[in-house]
């Protein structure tokens, strides 16, 4: 909401030396956050000129200027820039008349834009000052040709300041009105808040008006289909006016408080509902009584029924729309916008005022649906005090009578349904309750009292009447925001509470930390990525038929998917990085993947004021999707870059595995890989990650498929890995049992086996390890040897087996023994023999 | 030495003499070792001098023995002398050897880092954790009841319309991506038992345009306290307490009144910085407010029995004025530099 500061002194007294930002300084204290100010930055002297006479020249580029002589100042006085009193100008324009009064710039004047007005020789003339049009005072958009005064109907005194004269010298404070407030998008609540921040006296726009109910216009209101049981419309007034000079200049100082208010000027008619439903919050629509067929009803629209808006579209209406409806059918969207077969023209000579009361849900369905939200929508939807109608509408009649001269008729029309005043009781006690002051009576009645309720003191509490501009307040505890408020909230003490004693991370909570500390110390970095995708995105990694949680109303139209995978968004980063030259790259995230819920049926939402039954909780938790924890890791590029005496070791799928390992290590598990050949990636460099000694799959590492790389401007190897953390952590031990460090001196025996090339070196080992019996502490593949002096499609694996017995020194006779049962076992298995 | 040579003292001097000689004339370990069998082996004069020992008359053995046993006894520690000088001049020079550049010493790992924003997530959790208070989490994709109608936004009041909230389809799921975290609170409120203490640090969306400013995906912590007793002093003294880890002894807080659907009273919360680039100020920092009854009752619990109040603050903005980060693009683009310049602490 912006307040034109002279407007605001109509109602509240402000200092003298006030300005926007003293203003909103004030106003921040009682919830209204300043968001600017706005002012016309016009800097004198601009005075009233005459134009005495002028001459016509054409130049040489086909242009014809006016070489004009202009009285800046009455004779034998000095101008405002302490000139002379007639001065030559150079003007352009040609829309003025000999003896027309203009609004000159004298030199030494600024315009926005820091255009500084000084003499300058231009067209063979030196012109003294510049003739001014209304777009570069700032007033309107029109450029048409220089200001002439009498359009606005002045004939002001040759020399007058003419930025006190068109009201250029005041400015607008902006404030944020919370949707609670909506009393506030008028100077009447603006102005009321000021008195309550600083104790100023308020004077209610409403009291200097005297309302008339008029008589004899017939107004029906028919709701046939009330939404959430409230009729559309509980008040409307009509009143009429005739003999109206719809062309009529807009009062200058009307002019400059709409343009500051920002809203643009229309006709004197259109200017002053406005600027009354600026001043009272309450909207005002003006209807061409001669256009208008018969008696209005205000219904529900029929199917299918369409109107022309003011903005000339035609729109089809919705059976909920609340409309004003006349014989031809409907001629407005209540409280949302007017239609255009009674709109008021330059030819309208006399009109019918509507100030009426629409219901909030009502409207704010209409401005929604038909995307249109209007100064008028947005007050109806917050609240407008119902109070108001008809001194809105005797005020605009009013005015329409002083600056249109229209003479007032006594038709028209007076419906009141209002709810009759809202009580709440406020107990004894409960703001001290709720805030930690401890208020005296005194205070909560005089607050409450300040901002319009009415306060009985009855046992127990008080009875508070709401006033009838506050909608918003419904129960105790908006009450004592009020008297919070209005009392300051630096009189708030400060207390520690003490919560009951915690119970610190939960397991989940602290394995993650675990994961993504342990990440960062082994030398990855951590990234965020948005968890928007492409649909071909998750089609890398997730056949088509997987279905994916998809946006409505995505930023991007084709990056409409929530990711099934963090691989996609992690690609997406590495190639931001690779075009700023971070070429080398072990990048992680942590984060959430999105696999639709099994129940995809339309949900009916419970009410949001009462405790769901245990059945529609269920269906809400039900209808929210999968969301698994997801660890995603990506490297491209040098491990280790190239350094002194090192050669660089370029990541892969190598990488993958082993940050893999390190998460799995993080939580306790020890990691077995199972080749694989998941879509997305290498197919003979990727593994299957798996809790080792279980069948718990959680995820895959090791290499993109190079198309997949390549697709994307990465480099061919590129290593990938993906753990569901969800599944990683339910198999995470809850407790590690430590094992005894046994002390007796161990026996080490290498083992070569020679064996088919294809039977993975991970499977061996397992079945080792598993035959080897208790001696064997710790068992580590050392090589892997395909050469020619091995048969045709074999390969010798080579490991190094550590023994120890827990209660005696081994002999190599010993671990002999315990190796031969494990080569017997790989045998068995795998047709594995001693390499000679 | 001739065949009738005597175990005399001035024979036992000779031997060691030109031992002595010999040894004073090695070069290095090898030629010692070489030097050692010629002046002590087997053929060496002291060996037989000493074999002459066996002819001996028994009346002369033991002096003669004494001769042999000094003699041998200088001799090897002539040789143990020389030994130790070459071993560390050997040592020495392996030293020189094996000496490197250490100013260029290779990194053997690269160095790792955490993501500012998360780790700033982890600390603000670690303040409350300090207090006994316990971290709650909710899904992104979050139930409109949840996001919306449980914290008391009416379905057709302007407040809903106010946030610009991703959809999912089909809408007839009222399906959302959280615009807030607070729909955790209501989660909290319906799992747990009371009184509930609670931190909910989260990503959170809203349709804006990525800028300087403002990003379409965020993180935001929140608060939640609903116990019997609890008032604005409460929030106050907890905020406070907060804004002194988070900025120094020297922060405080101030609360100015405004308005969110799921609070009355609601505070804006600012925050005195006592480090800001450029002098210590006022910082808005978050929103606040006693838990609105309409809240309490969607989960279950008596608002006149308890009472409660939340908080929540936007995550990056934290970031942006605490350790002076300039632009969320920074924050967002997931360029290394930005973590790495962090490391692993704020």
């Amino acid at each position: 909401m912006r307040v034109p500061l002279a407007w605001l002194a109509e109602f509240v007294e402000l200092p003298k030396d006030s300005n926007a930002d003293s203003v909103m300084a004030e106003l921040v204290k009682v919830g209204l956050e300043e968001e600017g100010s706005h002012g016309y930055g016009l800097v004198g002297p601009i005075v009233v000129g005459q134009v005495l006479e002028f001459v016509e020249e054409e130049q040489s580029n086909g242009k014809t200027i006016r070489w004009c002589q202009v009285r800046v100042a009455p004779a034998g006085k000095k101008a405002g820039d302490g000139g002379e009193d007639v001065r030559g100008i150079v003007c352009g324009a040609r829309n003025f008349e000999v003896n027309d009064k203009v609004v000159v710039t004298l030199p030494g004047a600024v315009l926005p834009g820091d255009f500084k007005i000084a003499a300058r020789s231009t067209y063979g003339h030196v012109s003294d000052g510049m003739l001014a049009s209304a777009r570069e005072l700032g007033l309107s958009d029109d450029h048409e040709g220089i200001l002439r005064l009498v359009t606005l109907g002045l004939d002001p005194e040759v020399g007058t300041d003419a930025l006190a004269l068109l009201s250029l010298d005041d400015e607008a404070a902006e404030v944020n009105v919370t949707p609670d407030r909506g009393y506030c998008f008028s100077i009447r609540g603006i102005a009321r808040e000021y008195a309550h921040a600083t104790g100023a006296k308020f004077t209610d726009p409403i009291d200097s008006v005297k309302p008339v109910h008029g008589e004899g216009f017939k107004v029906e209101i028919k709701d046939a289909a009330p939404i959430r049981g409230r009729v559309g419309s509980t008040k409307f007034v009509i009143r009429s006016a005739s003999n109206i000079n719809a062309s009529a200049p807009t009062p200058a100082w009307m002019l400059s408080r709409l343009k500051l208010a920002g809203m643009r000027s229309i006709s004197i008619v259109v200017d002053i509902t406005n600027y009354v439903m600026l001043e009272m919050g309450q909207p005002i629509h003006a209807y061409d009584a001669a256009k208008l067929q018969g008696s209005i009803t205000v219904r529900r629209a029929n199917e299918k029924e369409t109107i022309v808006t003011l903005d000339g579209q035609t729109r089809t209406l919705h059976s909920e729309d609340l409309v004003i409806a006349d014989a031809s059918g409907a001629i407005g969207i209540a409280g949302v916008m007017g239609g255009e077969s009674t709109e008021v023209s330059a030819t309208t000579t006399s009109v019918l005022i509507e100030s009426a009361n629409f219901d909030g849900v009502s409207i704010a369905r209409s401005a929604r649906r038909h995307k249109l939200p209007s100064e008028a929508s947005k007050r109806f939807e917050r609240g407008v005090d119902p109070r108001v109608a008809e001194y809105a509408a005797a005020r605009a009649i009013a005015l329409l009578e002083e600056y249109a001269g229209a003479t007032a008729d006594s038709l028209g029309c007076y419906l009141d349904n209002s709810v009759s005043q809202v009580t709440v009781f406020l107990p004894e006690g409960f703001a001290s309750s709720l805030t930690g002051v401890d208020y005296t009576a005194e205070e909560i009645t005089s607050t409450l009292n300040e901002i319009g309720c009415v306060v009985a003191t009855v046992d127990g509490g008080y009875e508070v009447i709401v006033p009838s501009w506050r909608p918003d307040i419904t129960h105790k505890t908006d009450l004592v925001e009020e008297v919070a408020r209005i009392t300051g909230y630096d009189r708030i003490p400060s207390r520690l509470p003490v919560a009951p004693p915690g119970r610190g991370l939960t397991k989940t909570q602290k394995l993650k930390r675990a994961v993504v500390n342990h990440l960062a110390a082994t030398g990855h970095v951590e990234v965020l990525t948005y968890p928007f995708l492409k649909p071909e995105q998750n089609s890398s990694f997730f056949d088509e038929s997987v279905s994916r949680v998809t946006l409505a109303n995505a930023m991007q139209e084709d990056v409409n998917e929530m990711r099934l995978s963090m691989i996609p968004g992690l690609i997406d980063a590495a190639k931001r990085n690779v075009s700023r030259t971070l070429t080398d790259l072990s990048i992680y995230e942590v984060g959430l993947v999105f696999k639709p819920a099994q129940s995809n049926a339309d949900v009916t939402l419970p009410n949001g004021t009462s405790l769901p039954s245990a059945k529609d909780l269920d269906a809400l938790h039900a209808s929210v999707p999968q969301q698994p924890l997801s660890l995603g890791a990506l490297f491209i590029g040098n491990r280790i870059a190239e350094q002194v005496g090192r050669k660089p070791v370029r990541s892969g799928y190598a990488d993958a595995i082993q940050a893999a390992r390190i998460a799995f290590h993080a939580v306790g598990l020890e990691l077995e890989l199972v080749q694989a050949s998941p879509l997305g990636f290498h197919p003979g460099r990727t593994a299957e990650l798996k809790v080792r000694g279980t069948d718990v799959s959680v995820g895959y590492a090791g290499e993109l498929h190079p198309e997949v790389a390549l697709a994307n401007d990465l480099p061919r190897q590129v290593g990938a890995m993906e753990i569901n953390l969800e599944v990683l952590f339910a198999n995470a031990p809850e407790l590690i049992q430590a094992g005894s460090l046994d002390t007796y001196p161990a026996a080490t025996q290498d083992l070569s086996l020679v064996i088919d090339e294809n039977v993975p070196a991970g499977q061996v080992l397992e079945v080792l390890a598993q035959s080897a019996g208790e001696l064997l502490e710790e068992i580590v593949l050392v090589d892997d040897y395909r050469g020619s002096n091995l048969e045709q499609g074999k390969k010798s694996l080579t490991f190094a087996l550590r023994f120890r017995a827990t209660d005696r020194t081994l002999t190599q006779v010993e671990a002999t023994q315990a190796r031969d049962n494990a080569v017997s076992a790989a045998n068995a298995k795998f047709g594995a023999t001693i390499r000679a | 030495m001739s065949e009738n040579a005597e175990i005399t003292k001035a024979a036992v001097d000779a031997v060691v003499s030109d031992a002595l000689k010999l040894i004073s004339g090695a070069t290095d370990l090898a030629s010692l070792k070489a030097i050692r069998s010629t002046a002590v082996g087997e053929n060496s004069g002291i060996t037989k001098l000493s074999s002459l020992m066996g002819k001996l008359p028994g009346d002369k053995k033991a002096d003669a023995g004494k001769l042999i046993t000094a003699a041998r006894a200088e001799l090897n520690a002539a040789f143990a002398t020389a030994e130790a000088a070459f071993y560390q001049a050997e040592q020495n020079e392996k030293l020189v050897q094996e000496s490197v550049d250490v100013t260029a010493a290779p990194m053997t790992q690269a160095l790792g880092a955490r993501h500012p924003l998360s780790l700033l997530q982890d600390e603000i959790s670690d303040v409350f954790i300090g207090m006994g208070w316990e971290i709650a989490e909710g899904p992104e994709v979050e139930s409109e009841w949840f996001n919306f109608d449980a914290l008391n936004f009416d379905a057709d009041h302007p407040a809903r319309a106010m946030q610009d909230t991703f959809f999912v389809e089909p809408v007839e799921a009222h399906l959302v991506l959280r615009t807030h975290t607070s729909p955790v609170q209501v989660r909290s409120l319906l799992e747990r038992d009371l009184p509930v203490y609670v931190l909910c640090p989260g990503r959170v969306f809203r349709t804006d345009e990525l800028d300087a400013t403002h990003t379409p995906v965020f993180h935001q912590v929140e608060g939640l306290a609903v116990d019997k007793g609890l008032t604005m002093a409460d929030l106050k003294g907890t905020l406070e307490h907060f804004a002194r880890i988070m900025f120094g002894p020297d922060a405080k807080i101030r609360l100015r009144p405004s308005f969110f659907p799921f609070t009355e009273p609601s505070a804006e919360l600012d925050v005195w910085h006592p480090g800001a680039k450029g002098g210590a100020r006022w910082v808005e920092w978050g929103g606040c407010g006693m838990v609105n009854p309409n809240v309490l009752l969607a989960a279950g619990i008596d608002p006149e029995v308890y009472s409660g109040f939340a908080f929540g603050m936007g995550i990056e903005r934290t970031l942006m004025f605490r350790n002076d980060v300039k632009d969320m693009h920074d924050m967002v683009e997931a360029d290394v530099r930005f973590s790495k310049q962090f490391g692993v602490v704020l």
